[in-house]
């Protein structure tokens, strides 16, 4: 366990040096977090049946989203990494006296905190000081705020094993932007990025419901504002746990099999 | 011109010596637009309409930003790359070349790939227009070719200034990205749905509007007037490129080599 603390540690502090990065992404998430709540505005002010989602609700949602986007986002390229499934460099991490899957998970892990924890203030502060009805309104209670907290933290814990599936993948396709491109479209818009869950017609969200992406994003940004309840919420916290198990079990196995059938091209 | 071609027809070549990469990044480029296009679908399931816009209308504005982004990304790749040329010091070479700077920067980029998403947005396009009830005429037809038109070259532009900006801070503005890639995802909507410095800053600043939202309320029957002035307007909207050419242009002056 060690190794990967320190690791982590190390990983975290190098990735909190991209500050320059980071200001240039706030200005984005702020301007994007803008567009929507005033495009979801003309949308809420033409059509009544919002599902029980209110426009408040979403405009929460949106904020939080853009703010923690670093830590729910899909998209999840790493060039270092997938360049070496591809160019045969893994032979190298292969060589390492710990295990490669969880070297990974930690990489990966670290960058998302790091990056969350460089931008996600804020974004935070800027949808506080919208003025109303734009706002970032404050948490339903102290007891979903820490619910919130706790599923947010959860989830980026789920999201990473997700990523590791997904660069398990690549070796398999060979194509990081096939592989990293097309499953990131299918997480990101089942796990509510594209629009909220509730918005969604009952169909889809059923399929929302069944699979694991919702718990990383949509999940602790509507334990937030209340729109799930405390109870739920809590029982959630088991379902998101069930996930990382049963996806970083997986991904170990898979990782386990596929780096001991693969074949090092090259010397 | 011969030249850009021969430039196109060389990094074409280059592409296709990955063939499977090639075209996984092509089905890739189509498919993920899907994603915002899905979200737009399935917010008018559940609410109609979206200041006064019907679908297919949203869906025209979508194609007609998506597509002019497309064509834009496809050719003037170079100028959205262009802080790696400074950056290696490639910019040098071109300068000593006794052809054409932008031609060369042009040159560097073109970028086929992106058709993945160009065919996406005209798919949706005919949707748009086999579903939407439009009164075709002369004009109209036009109009449709000029905002295609108007909105590359306003996309180009943008990506100029992002690169003469790469002259003066040597890496690229992330910030840029909210003039492409915002403008992408959010001009599928009708202008009028935004507060009024957004309206204000969209048609006279950066013209979005003169490419989807004026031309398309004649288009879409939405307001009368004279149709073939309606028709030219989003050639105005290009005109937006010459001050870009022009800062562009102030940059080149500026520039010294950061590389040996």
């Amino acid at each position: 366990m060690k190794p990967y603390i320190s690791l982590l540690k190390v990983r975290y502090l190098n990735g909190l040096q991209y500050r320059a990065a980071a200001l240039g992404g706030l200005a984005t998430q702020f301007f994007w977090g803008m567009m929507l709540v005033f495009i979801y505005k003309a949308f809420y002010k033409d059509g009544t049946a919002s599902n029980g989602f209110s426009y408040g609700d979403l405009v929460t949602f949106v904020w939080l989203q853009q703010a923690f986007l670093s830590l729910t986002y899909m998209y999840d390229w790493d060039s270092e990494m997938l360049n070496m499934i591809v160019s045969g460099n893994i032979c190298y991490e292969l060589t390492r006296p710990i295990n490669l899957y969880q070297l990974w998970y930690v990489k990966l892990l670290s960058k998302r905190l790091a990056r969350g924890t460089l931008r996600f203030a804020p974004v935070i502060i800027l949808g506080f000081l919208m003025p109303p009805p734009y706002n970032l309104s404050l948490p339903a209670s102290s007891t979903s705020f820490i619910l919130f907290v706790l599923t947010l933290l959860m989830g980026v814990l789920l999201l990473v094993t997700i990523s590791m599936l997904i660069y398990i993948s690549v070796f398999k396709t060979m194509s990081p932007i096939g592989s990293v491109g097309i499953f990131s479209i299918i997480g990101e818009f089942f796990s509510g990025m594209t629009i909220p869950v509730p918005l969604m017609p009952l169909w889809l969200q059923k399929i929302c419901y069944i699979l694991p992406f919702r718990w990383a994003a949509d999940f602790p940004f509507r334990v937030y504002s209340g729109n799930i309840g405390t109870h739920e919420a809590m029982a959630g916290i088991g379902v998101q746990a069930f996930w990382i198990a049963l996806l970083f079990l997986t991904g170990s196995f898979m990782m386990k099999r596929i780096s001991r059938l693969s074949v090092v091209q090259g010397g | 011109m011969g030249l850009y071609f021969k430039y196109m027809s060389l990094l074409l070549k280059s592409h296709l010596q990955y063939r499977g990469s090639f075209i996984m990044t092509v089905i890739t480029q189509f498919i993920q637009p899907f994603a915002l296009f899905a979200g737009i679908f399935l917010l008018f399931e559940r609410f109609g309409s979206v200041g006064g816009w019907t679908m297919y209308e949203v869906f025209m504005c979508y194609a007609v930003v998506g597509a002019s982004f497309a064509i834009s990304t496809c050719f003037a790749r170079g100028f959205d790359t262009f802080d790696n040329l400074i950056r290696n010091a490639s910019f040098d070479r071109i300068l000593v070349r006794p052809r054409g700077i932008i031609l060369q920067v042009l040159g560097s980029g073109f970028d086929l790939k992106r058709i993945g998403h160009l065919l996406q947005t005209i798919v949706v396009l005919i949707i748009a227009i086999l579903w939407g009830d439009i009164g075709w005429d002369m004009a109209r037809v036009v109009m449709l070719i000029n905002m295609l038109l108007g909105g590359s070259l306003i996309f180009s532009g943008v990506y100029m200034l992002q690169a003469a900006a790469a002259f003066w801070t040597i890496e690229a503005l992330e910030v840029a990205n909210i003039f492409t890639h915002g403008i992408k995802e959010h001009a599928s909507y009708p202008l009028n749905i935004f507060p009024k410095w957004i309206t204000v800053v969209f048609t006279f600043i950066i013209p979005f509007g003169t490419i989807n939202y004026i031309p398309l309320q004649y288009l879409l029957g939405k307001i009368d007037g004279p149709g073939w002035l309606y028709a030219f307007i989003p050639l105005m909207g290009g005109l937006f490129i010459v001050p870009c050419v022009f800062v562009w242009k102030l940059g080149v002056g500026k520039y010294s080599s950061a590389g040996s």
